[in-house]
């Protein structure tokens, strides 16, 4: 195993930009590679994306692998395995790490079983071992009820990593590094996928993930009509709408604002939870919150074993006075 | 029959596990095996995704015909329990059912899934959840795919069979993607597809009549040793419970209004505001 050397990160691209778990990835790649006193590298995957090679040096990578392509402009699983699968061969790292993202939960665990290894979904931390050296692969599991520390002894070590739980390194643009151009020289045949339309469900305004605030509503708030009332106060915050799984499924709001395990991860200075149990896959989106209120009428409640503060109560009532007072306090 | 399928088989995988709705602060772990400790009171359910996977299977059924084939692995299996897409309308329930499949990781549970419908034989649409609600991995149907040979899309919301195709609607991450995938082909669900249908009373009489048909390791051709708690590629050095630190200060006030506030006044103190 010892001809496998090296970190490599799976870069992903979004509106042009770097992502920002990517710059999270290099991050964290940066001290796994400086552990071991090995090189990291990146890899862009795409069409038209040979421009933030640089970007990726400037957050850390020592190389980037390019491999652009117009075959490759729409994530598809079989052509990202494939292009994947003959870098990974040809540089042979010892650790793979992607994001806990659309294209990562789809990647990683085709990718390692292709090359015949392992990988580990959703990692929180990541860290070398002292003495084997081996990659200790840390990831929530039974909906982050628990912990799991796994190793694997084939190569590369694949792991995916939640989003906001690394840290990015400061963007340096003077730091040096050297691209690679790499062909894809795919056969367009062995694509057995077409994406065949793109369909946004973006919501105007403050985007979830980036928001400072967020307000969140659970099944207590028992319909579309309630979700305007939250939608108030976190427009007085200027802040973001957020919704456990049920409002989710029960249409009162789109997919798209589910927080937790299998939606949006978040981590504002302020979490307002409202009518939501916290129950563990909810908890697992929104636990790196700086402060979390709770506003629930049952006190055992497992949020209010997690919150900061919290009111006992009725949403229904705590929640206008609330909004009125806070508009009051920021002399709107 | 060039480019038509007329019935389609679909195999469902669908697995059991402890109900991942029990309160967090029933949640234990036994530290002298590494293992969770069933709460008690809460009996398993089928892994949420997976009914998910059955309703997938079926709405295709209704529309234009086939069998739905529903494969379950672990040790020990609940009839009650691993009955329940039978209770929804699957035709066939088959178990691998056998210490030798426990214990193992996302590579030697999609290994022994992936001979075993090898097995079946005939297929034209295998269904998956998009995780399971125990250890949350999320790899077990791409596995399937990759052992199979398979084009695979995860984590679906919606599935058309056109011109012998899947249409199938990706969840990404700020909306949808609809991707054509040929046949055959694995696909996995997630919650964002139509609600799971409730058993009904015809079906729940149909389920409790129907044998499961269950394969033990030879019988899918598989060594032990490639299986279950053998079969593991990953090995787990460790499981625990985070400590959750932090207490909740609870705002007090004569009535609601005044609770929210005082709360609002204490946000402002501590500078959240
Ligand atoms: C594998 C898996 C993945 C999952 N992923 C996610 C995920 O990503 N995100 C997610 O959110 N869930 C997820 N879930 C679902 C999760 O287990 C819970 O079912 C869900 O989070 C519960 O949502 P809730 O807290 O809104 O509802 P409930 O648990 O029903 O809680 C409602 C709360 O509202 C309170 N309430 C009711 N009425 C009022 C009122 N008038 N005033 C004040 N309080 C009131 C009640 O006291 C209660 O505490 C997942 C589940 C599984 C199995």
């Amino acid at each position: 195993m010892s001809e496998y050397k090296g970190v490599m990160v799976y870069g992903e691209v979004t509106n042009g930009k770097l992502s920002a778990i990517t710059t999270e990835l290099l991050g964290c790649g940066r001290k796994l590679s400086d552990d071991l006193g090995q090189e990291l590298c990146a890899v862009l995957v795409g069409s038209g994306i040979s421009g933030l090679a640089q970007e990726a040096i400037a957050f850390g990578a020592d190389k980037v692998y390019v491999i652009d392509d117009p075959l490759l402009k729409d994530y598809q699983t079989d052509s990202n395995v494939l292009v994947i699968e003959k870098l990974v061969k040809q540089v042979m790292p010892q650790i793979l790490i992607l994001g806990q993202t659309s294209i990562g939960r789809d990647l990683a665990p085709r990718l390692a079983f292709r090359l015949e290894t392992a990988a580990s979904m959703d990692c929180v931390e990541l860290a070398i071992d002292p003495d084997s050296k081996l990659l200790l692969q840390t990831r929530p599991v039974y909906g982050g009820n628990a912990r799991a520390i796994f190793t694997c002894e084939s190569y590369p070590q694949i792991a995916t990593v939640r989003a906001k739980t690394m840290a990015p390194l400061a963007r340096d643009a003077s730091r040096k590094g050297e691209v690679i151009t790499i062909e894809a020289g795919l056969d367009p045949s062995v694509i057995r996928t077409k994406v065949v339309e793109k369909v946004s469900e973006e919501v105007a305004g403050i985007k979830l993930e980036e928001a400072g605030v967020v307000v969140t509503g659970g099944r207590g708030i028992g319909g579309a009509e309630g979700f305007k009332q939250l939608e108030e106060l976190a427009k007085l915050l200027k802040g973001a709408i957020g919704a456990t799984r049920p409002p989710c499924d029960n249409g009162w709001v789109p997919d798209g604002a589910q927080v937790g395990l299998t939606g949006k991860i978040v981590a504002p200075d302020l979490y307002i939870a409202v009518a939501l149990s916290g129950s563990s896959q909810h908890m697992s989106g929104c636990s790196g919150s700086k402060n979390i209120i709770a506003i629930n009428k049952d006190p055992e409640a497992n949020i209010m074993k997690v919150a900061r503060f919290g009111i006992v109560g009725d949403w229904k009532k705590v929640l206008p006075a609330f909004t009125e007072k806070v508009k009051e306090l920021l002399g709107g | 029959m060039e480019g038509e399928i007329g019935i389609m088989n679909i195999i469902v995988c669908v697995k059991q596990v402890l109900d991942p709705e029990a309160p967090p602060a029933s949640f234990k772990i036994d530290p002298s095996t590494n293992k969770v400790v069933p709460p008690p009171g809460m009996p398993p359910v089928v892994s949420t995704f997976d009914e998910y996977a059955v309703e997938a299977a079926l709405r295709i059924k209704d529309a234009q015909g086939g069998k739905v084939t529903a494969i379950s692995l672990g040790a020990n299996l609940l009839r009650d329990v691993v009955k329940k897409p039978l209770s929804m309308g699957a035709d066939e329930l088959i178990l691998l059912d056998d210490e030798a499949f426990a214990e193992g990781d996302s590579w030697a549970t999609a290994y022994a899934l992936a001979m075993a419908i090898k097995k079946i034989g005939e297929y034209d649409l295998i269904l998956c959840g998009r995780q399971a609600a125990d250890w949350d991995a999320g790899q077990t149907g791409s596995g399937i795919a990759e052992i199979l040979g398979l084009p695979s899309v995860t984590v679906a919301k919606k599935i058309d069979i056109v011109d012998s195709k899947a249409r199938v609607e990706r969840v990404i991450s700020d909306g949808y993607e609809v991707i054509e995938v040929s046949l055959p082909a694995l696909i996995t669900l997630s919650n964002e597809h139509a609600e799971p249908r409730y058993p009904t009373l015809k079906g729940i009489m149909a389920a409790k009549k129907k044998e499961p048909i269950v394969w033990k390791p030879a019988d899918i051709g598989v060594d032990p040793s490639q299986i279950g708690a053998a079969g593991r590629r990953t090995k787990m050095v460790k499981l625990f419970q985070p400590v959750r630190e932090g207490k909740c200060e609870i705002i007090e006030g004569e009535s609601p209004e005044e609770a929210a506030v005082n709360l609002a006044l204490k946000l402002k103190e501590v500078k959240i505001l």
